[in-house]
């Protein structure tokens, strides 16, 4: 029964999420007492005391921790220290952004990755394939701060046509995007030729060209589909990408995203709003990898089957 | 197609008789930052730290106003930017070192006491390595330094954790693969301990692949601790790194645009000449996992 697969899933994927949510309620209480965090440190004994006892801190560890879980539960993760307001609002403000810049760097990725680890496979060995492979390699081991101030250098320092901070014009976009892309459309890159590489010396690729279907036929129709399968359970991998290239871009290009406000965040060690981004983070990692596994069984008859039999 | 993946082992056997000249310059670049970290204190024209505010932003020596002095100019303080460039090499390369040393010994160890123990510390530890997926490691360690604040060790700490999931989930599955062969079942019956069996059995037979996944780690960490220090939350100042150097030179850029250039370029060289030679290694050691 899929039920039972997706069931299984579900659980380990809130089991997940709990341990997360129990490692950041863990390290809040180890790194420091609240009371004389929000109280200062030249507050009075009789003050702390009182503040304790209002806010339940001599309350046994686990009643805290019920209680930690339930304001999380109710949307309350606290007070921002450096802006004075709810902390999810200062991160929910900053969230479009970030959005914007993360869904144009993922359209890029795709549009560009893909086509191009395809056209290298079909090339496999020639000259094409391996500078195609060389600068790929090139790409993924250089860090995206690197690429976006080459960029800098290159297109706004010597050039002077892009403006190197900011994100109110769609000039503001291409630097920014390109530094993304270009290291995710090289990972990208090198799993879509090996997913092709793969499937091009499966028997049924052979089958097909015996009974007389066009090279282009049998690549779009028998090979395509699936190298795709495989490159499906990426996706999580390339949405973990997204978030960390996502920050070093963001502070690179001053754009005023959630990554810019995690690093200015944990500068000034504004732990509710540092809290809030992480939780967001990890919550969405999860339902994204959740949702991958339970897609790939749809996506794939073979896996389905699979997984009815057992 | 037949044909093509037959000759496919030929390339592999042929690299092992001849290196290419690729492999050659990354290896030479590779020797050369080493040198270059060894002899840090011999090598460099001024101490890194040093600052002289009447030579502030000067331009390379090959520059119209450049000096003899500062062979690769000054940063905003006036210090030497090539002395700052070995210091850093050393910091950045010796940080790279202890993580991955770090993560290797730690993901080991937990991936053999995984397959030995089985049972719930089995279930603990992989569930920790799926936790460790389920967030990005840049994100965990800006959280880390967020709530315990910045500090070396604690850094070098984070760098050696880096990656542990990977060895620990080799190791599990070859020891499980190794404890039902042969050698291993005899060495028992002979009656080898435990840890016997594993430091002088079994961990000469699959140090290849760990060794393999240390040389592709290595560049890794060298990437997260530049990306971590250029965000300002990694080795901070006086002590100097690659990353910071970069994020410093980021306010510069369109004034001196050589704090931040020559340290972005080590730091590409470096990570391209490291990932090559890391990618060679794999397929001569081990051509079964490309």
């Amino acid at each position: 029964m899929p039920w039972a697969f997706i069931l299984r899933k579900l659980c380990r994927a809130l089991f997940t999420l709990t341990a997360i949510v129990t490692f950041v309620f863990v390290i809040l209480r180890v790194t420091g007492d609240p009371a004389s965090q929000i109280l200062g440190a030249d507050a009075t004994q009789e003050a702390l005391e009182a503040f304790r006892e209002k806010w339940g801190l001599n309350d046994p560890i686990w009643q805290q921790y019920l209680r930690y879980v339930a304001g999380l539960l109710r949307g309350e993760f606290g007070i921002s220290l450096v802006e004075g307001n709810d902390a999810l609002e200062v991160v929910l403000d900053r969230l479009p952004k970030t959005m914007q810049l993360m869904s144009v760097s993922a359209i890029v990725t795709l549009a560009t990755g893909i086509p191009i680890g395809i056209y290298a496979a079909l090339h496999r060995g020639k000259l094409r394939d391996r500078m195609i492979m060389a600068v790929g390699v090139a790409a993924f081991s250089t860090p995206s701060f690197v690429i976006g101030i080459l960029l800098i250098l290159l297109m706004s320092v010597m050039l002077r046509i892009l403006p190197t901070a900011g994100s109110d014009t769609w000039k503001h976009f291409i630097l920014p995007v390109v530094t993304m892309s270009t290291i995710d459309a090289a990972v990208f890159a090198r799993l879509t030729r090996s997913a092709m590489l793969e499937v091009l010396t499966r028997p049924y690729m052979r089958t097909a060209l015996a009974k007389g279907l066009p090279w282009h036929v049998a690549v779009r129709r028998h090979a395509l589909p699936n190298a795709a399968i495989p490159l499906a359970t990426i996706i999580g991998l390339f949405v973990g990408f997204l978030i960390a290239g996502g920050v070093v871009t963001e502070n690179v290009f001053a754009w005023p995203g959630i990554g810019r406000l995690l690093v200015s965040s944990v500068q000034s060690r504004d732990s509710s709003v540092v809290q809030v981004i992480v939780l967001m983070i990890a919550a969405s990692m999860v339902t994204v990898n959740l949702l991958v596994d339970v897609a790939y069984g749809w996506l794939d008859p073979r896996i389905r089957q699979l997984r009815a039999e057992t | 197609m037949a044909v093509e993946a037959t000759s496919q082992p030929l390339p592999a056997a042929r690299s092992r008789r001849r290196v290419p000249l690729l492999i050659l310059l990354c290896m030479a670049i590779v020797v050369l930052l080493a040198l270059v970290a060894l002899t840090a204190h011999w090598i460099a024209p001024y101490d890194y730290s040093v600052i002289d505010l009447r030579a502030r932003l000067a331009p390379p020596a090959w520059h119209a106003k450049g000096t003899m002095a500062h062979l690769l100019g000054t940063d905003e303080l006036g210090r030497d930017m090539l002395s700052r460039l070995i210091q850093s090499i050393r910091t950045s390369l010796t940080v790279a070192l202890l993580g991955s040393i770090m993560s290797a010994v730690l993901g080991t160890f937990l991936g053999f006491l995984s397959a030995h123990f089985r049972g719930w510390l089995d279930e603990l530890v992989m569930a920790a390595v799926d936790i460790q997926a389920a967030l990005p490691f840049m994100i965990l360690a800006l959280a880390v330094v967020a709530f315990f604040g910045d500090n070396i060790v604690l850094f070098v700490g984070l760098m050696g954790i880096y990656g542990w999931e990977r060895y620990a989930r080799l190791t599990r599955a070859m020891t499980l693969s190794a404890l039902s062969n042969g050698y291993a079942v005899a060495v028992h019956t002979l009656g080898a301990r435990p840890v016997r069996i594993y430091a002088i059995h079994i961990l000469p037979n699959i140090a290849n692949t760990l060794i393999v996944t240390m040389t592709l780690n290595f560049p890794q960490i060298v990437l997260l601790e530049t990306s971590l220090s250029f965000l300002g939350v990694g080795i901070q100042p006086p002590m100097t790194s690659l990353g910071n150097m970069v994020g410093f030179g980021r306010d510069y850029l369109l004034t001196a645009w050589w704090i931040a250039a020559f340290p972005a370029a080590i730091i590409f060289l470096g990570t391209l000449a490291i990932s090559l030679l890391g990618d060679w290694i794999r397929d001569v050691l081990d051509p079964t996992l490309k």
